[in-house]
């Protein structure tokens, strides 16, 4: 039984370069990848009919344009190299949805890259990355 | 397209501006036997115990009472469970991203939460004195029972368009609801009639009703200063509409919608401070409601009448029974239409039996320390005299959340009275289009007429489209029942599973 990394994907350099890492990893370890991109959202924000009456219509999109513009060439780099992998699109709150799809998919590791935010805008907007460190019941590796 | 749309608003400019100084009359005068007219149609009465029983009310109270028993007082039972998928405690976390219940019901109320709540009850109050009150929250908690089983029924029978998105609410549900029991005829028929209702409703009371009241919030905080320029505020109000309908601007609707609970939270808020400031006669306060709402002490037809003027301020408000509400609901993805009923529970809750109540609790306490405060202000600008009394400044913020609420419902029966639309004419772009500029012309003339025709015209349609809703939910309630026991023993069987909590 081979184990399985998460690897957080969102299209930023950083994220390729956590790509990259993993699968080092896992070519050494004979692991196998789950690229995950999270895209927020939120169940208690407020909309209007028109935007409800649409959302089912505008998620699909949203998956769509995630697995193709983001996603399908980071796994198909990933693939070439050798190492089994599955993509997954998901809504919800960034480090809590990694979170729960580690445990899901039973990783016994997830990867991260970082943005190199300066101390200000992490404090306005918060980071994903650090927020995982804290919260993750498996080691994270953070990939600068 | 785009010249049908200038023309359109070089039409509406012109007509404000040529009749600026008598416009306001001509119009009154115009709609004053319209008003009248279709009040008497819609309003028949019944002369009972020396009071006058609008026939339609009777069939409001009458089928919440039924609702509320038939299902078993699934508005007490119900309630924890509301709760508890609202949080999202049965949220399957693989459906993330889709409309959650609480996006629904948020939507819902904000559509609800209106000028009625403001004004609404402080017109109840005027005519019907305190004991309107209890009724008024009585008929919120019968409301809870109608609106569940309305808005199971709007996500059990929607539309789903090839494109993904959802069309859904009471005209979908005669249809085809009727059709499965083998009265394809009717349901025909009453699906066209309801779609046509909601639409001129759409333009009364989720439009000019909404406009009139923030004009005159306005005009009451500038101190009489707006005084013959309803066109111009209409206009600009209109202008915001058109913005955001038909030129697609969600983001001045994003900010309404984000807006309006807090503001909703700030005025409860409030009008608790107000009421305890009179904390001395809220005993006496209380008092008067329950003892009005048996004696009808100085209101017409006595204590039958306060109930009838509760009643009917009640459905004004939260509009259980008129079925617009399940338009709003037919949104969210659910396998289960059950859920989406027991969490619209809740809307007639937060918007009569909360709202409502608190402030009627503000005029009654005001009234009860002075009974003279208001002088001869009725409607909107008497809640408005009841805080300033207190908090003198407090006006200013009031019509300012009073025209975020106007606009928010506006908003919100822009698209009901647009489903209406689609529903008679097809989901054309370019009809949707001539809809829009319709209900944009409509709002600016809300400000232009006063409040007596308008309020009685708007009233009425809207009760008129209880009475197909209502014969649907009749027929349709023991589909609902069905789902209902069938949902609660999944539920009880642990097939329908809890994701969190508990």
């Amino acid at each position: 039984m081979s184990n399985t990394f998460l690897v957080a994907v969102d299209g930023s350099e950083g994220s390729v370069r956590a790509a990259d890492f993993a699968t080092e990893r896992a070519l050494a370890s004979k692991s196998k990848l789950v690229l995950a991109y999270v895209i927020e959202w939120s169940p208690y924000s407020f909309h209007t009919p028109d935007e409800l009456a649409e959302r089912h219509k505008r998620r699909e999109e949203e998956i769509e344009r995630a697995q193709s513009t983001v996603l399908a060439p980071v796994s198909k780099s990933v693939k070439d190299k050798g190492v089994e992998v599955e993509v997954v699109v998901h809504h919800g709150h960034p480090s809590e949805t990694l979170v729960d799809l580690a445990k899901d998919r039973g990783a016994t590791q997830i990867f991260i890259g970082r943005k190199g935010q300066s101390r200000v805008a992490s404090l306005l907007f918060g980071s994903v990355a650090g927020s995982l460190v804290q919260t993750s019941p498996v080691p994270v590796t953070v990939v600068p | 397209m785009k010249r049908i749309l200038l023309s359109a608003v070089i039409m509406l400019l012109a007509t404000a501006t040529a009749h600026a100084a008598g416009f306001d009359e001509t119009i009154n005068t115009a709609t004053a036997p319209i008003a009248a007219w279709v009040g008497k149609i819609v309003f028949f009465k019944i002369p009972v115990f020396g009071a006058q029983l609008p026939l339609v009310v009777l069939w409001l109270v009458v089928g919440a009472v039924f609702f509320t028993f038939y299902m078993g007082f699934i508005n007490i039972r119900g309630f924890k469970h509301a709760i508890e998928l609202v949080r999202g405690d049965y949220a399957n976390p693989k459906d993330a991203g889709e409309v959650s219940h609480f996006q629904a019901l948020a939507t819902a109320v904000s559509g609800t939460v209106g000028i009625g709540n403001i004004g609404g009850v402080a017109v109840a109050v005027t005519v019907g004195g305190p004991g309107a009150t209890f009724w008024l929250i009585m008929a919120g908690f019968l409301g809870m029972s109608t609106k569940f089983v309305e808005c199971t029924l709007g996500v059990k029978y929607r539309n789903e368009n090839p494109d993904g998105s959802v069309s859904g609410g009471p005209m979908y549900y005669l249809r085809k609801g009727f059709s499965e029991r083998g009265m394809e005829g009717l349901g025909k028929f009453l699906g066209m009639f309801y779609a046509i209702g909601i639409f001129i409703g759409a333009l009364g009371i989720g439009n000019m009703f909404q406009s009139n009241q923030a004009y005159v919030q306005l005009n009451n905080v500038a101190g009489g200063g707006l005084d013959g320029l309803g066109w111009l505020v209409g206009l600009i109000m209109a202008g915001i509409v058109f913005l955001v309908i038909v030129g697609g601007i969600k983001s001045i609707a994003r900010v309404t919608e984000k807006i309006v609970p807090f503001m909703a939270i700030f005025y409860c808020v409030f009008a608790l401070i107000v009421i305890f400031m009179n904390a001395e006669v809220i005993p006496q306060a209380i008092a008067n409601i329950f003892a009005g709402a048996w004696t009808g002490e100085g209101v017409a037809g006595g204590a039958l009448g306060a109930l009838i003027i509760g009643f009917q301020r009640a459905v004004f408000s939260n509009e259980a029974g008129i079925g617009s509400a399940s338009i709003a609901h037919s949104a969210v993805r659910t396998n289960e239409p059950i859920t989406e009923g027991t969490v619209s529970l809740l809307e007639p809750f937060i918007d009569t039996i909360v709202i409502c109540t608190i402030t009627a609790l503000v005029i009654g306490t005001t009234a009860a320390a002075d009974p003279n405060f208001a002088g001869d202000a009725k409607g909107i600008a008497m809640t408005s005299a009841a805080f300033e009394r207190q908090i003198s400044w407090f006006p200013i913020p009031l019509a300012f959340a009073g025209v975020l609420f106007a606009f928010s419902t506006m908003i919100s029966w822009s698209y009901y009275g647009l489903k209406g639309w689609t529903y008679i004419f097809g989901e054309s772009m370019r009809g949707q289009t001539i809809y829009k500029l319709i209900f944009c012309a409509f709002v600016m003339l809300g400000c232009i007429v006063q409040l007596g025709p308008i309020l009685d015209i708007s009233d009425a349609l809207v009760f008129l489209i209880c009475v197909p809703n209502i014969l649907g939910l009749y027929v349709l309630a023991p589909i609902v029942k069905r789902e209902l026991n069938s949902y609660l023993a999944r539920i009880e069987s642990g097939e329908i599973k809890r994701f969190k909590g508990g």
